[in-house]
């Protein structure tokens, strides 16, 4: 009889490189957005509307927003099982973190999408 | 003529009857073994206190950060009221202090990251070196969010 064991090792490398690459993607749009931030800063609502009028800037915020909820999913995931021992609460946090992401990304869909079809 | 004061200690052990060997030197490791450091009472060196100001900045920015950075996006996007009406949320000072402290673990937050990024990739993996880092990453953090803050006020 073949021994299993449930809980492999193999998802906490892939969470632990999940974490490192979505942190350089984050890296990589925080600075590049604060250098176009520097260089125009958005004065009023008109300027800093047509930044994310274009296709690719929102497209760059999404990734940058998505790499932000994975990113937030590995870290808060190691602390809840650093700190809450329970299994029950545990479980409860945890699932209460993944659909709170999963709204979140959703919402950030809508914020950077709306324009777009309000526009057309 | 410099004088070394060294003090020697030399523990003399008997051998008794019962003792079978190795027994005393397990005793001995017993006594000692378990040592239970109590994390509220010791100094955390530099390092530790980065990493830790890292967990907490992280869990700080998932919760209020997200939704209030999605908030902020949709408000000053939405309409040209939202725009204004964000920037009179922010004119108080209350409203602009707790931007900044946020700043400041987002940025403590970036900079201690890709601390960890550096020695995920074997650099400045020796004390000392560890050491100036945490210093610089602490120092980079509160001056970024300072400049910043000026920036913005």
């Amino acid at each position: 009889m073949v021994k299993r064991i449930v809980t492999g090792a193999h998802y906490g490398l892939q969470d632990w490189l999940a974490q490192r690459v979505t942190a350089v993607v984050m890296v990589i749009f925080v600075l590049c957005l604060a250098i176009a931030l520097l260089v125009s800063p958005p004065h009023d609502y008109a300027t800093w509307k047509s930044l994310f009028s274009d296709r690719w800037i929102r497209i760059a915020s999404f990734l940058f927003l998505i790499s932000l909820f994975w990113h937030a999913w590995v870290g808060m995931r190691n602390i809840l099982m650093d700190y809450v021992h329970a299994t029950g609460i545990r479980l409860m946090l945890q699932i209460l973190v993944i659909l709170s992401l999963l709204f979140y990304t959703v919402w950030s869909a809508e914020i950077l999408w709306a324009l777009e079809f309000a526009w057309r | 003529m410099r004088t070394h004061i060294v003090s020697l200690s030399i523990t003399v052990y008997t051998k008794s009857v019962n003792d079978e060997p190795g027994v005393l030197e397990a005793k001995k490791l017993q006594r000692t073994r378990p040592k239970f450091l109590n994390l509220m009472e010791i100094k955390q060196p530099l390092p530790a206190v980065i990493s830790v100001l890292h967990r907490i900045s992280g869990a700080l920015l998932f919760f209020p950060g997200i939704p209030l950075l999605l908030c902020s996006l949709e408000m000053t996007l939405n309409s040209p009221q939202g725009y204004v009406q964000f920037q009179s949320l922010l004119a108080s000072p209350l409203s602009k202090s707790a931007l900044i402290l946020l700043l400041w673990f987002f940025l403590h937050h970036l900079c201690a990251g890709i601390r960890f990024l550096a020695l995920d990739l074997h650099y400045g993996g020796a004390l000392e070196q560890a050491r100036l880092t945490s210093k610089v990453v602490l120092a980079a953090g509160i001056i970024l969010t300072l400049l910043i803050s000026l920036l913005i006020w």
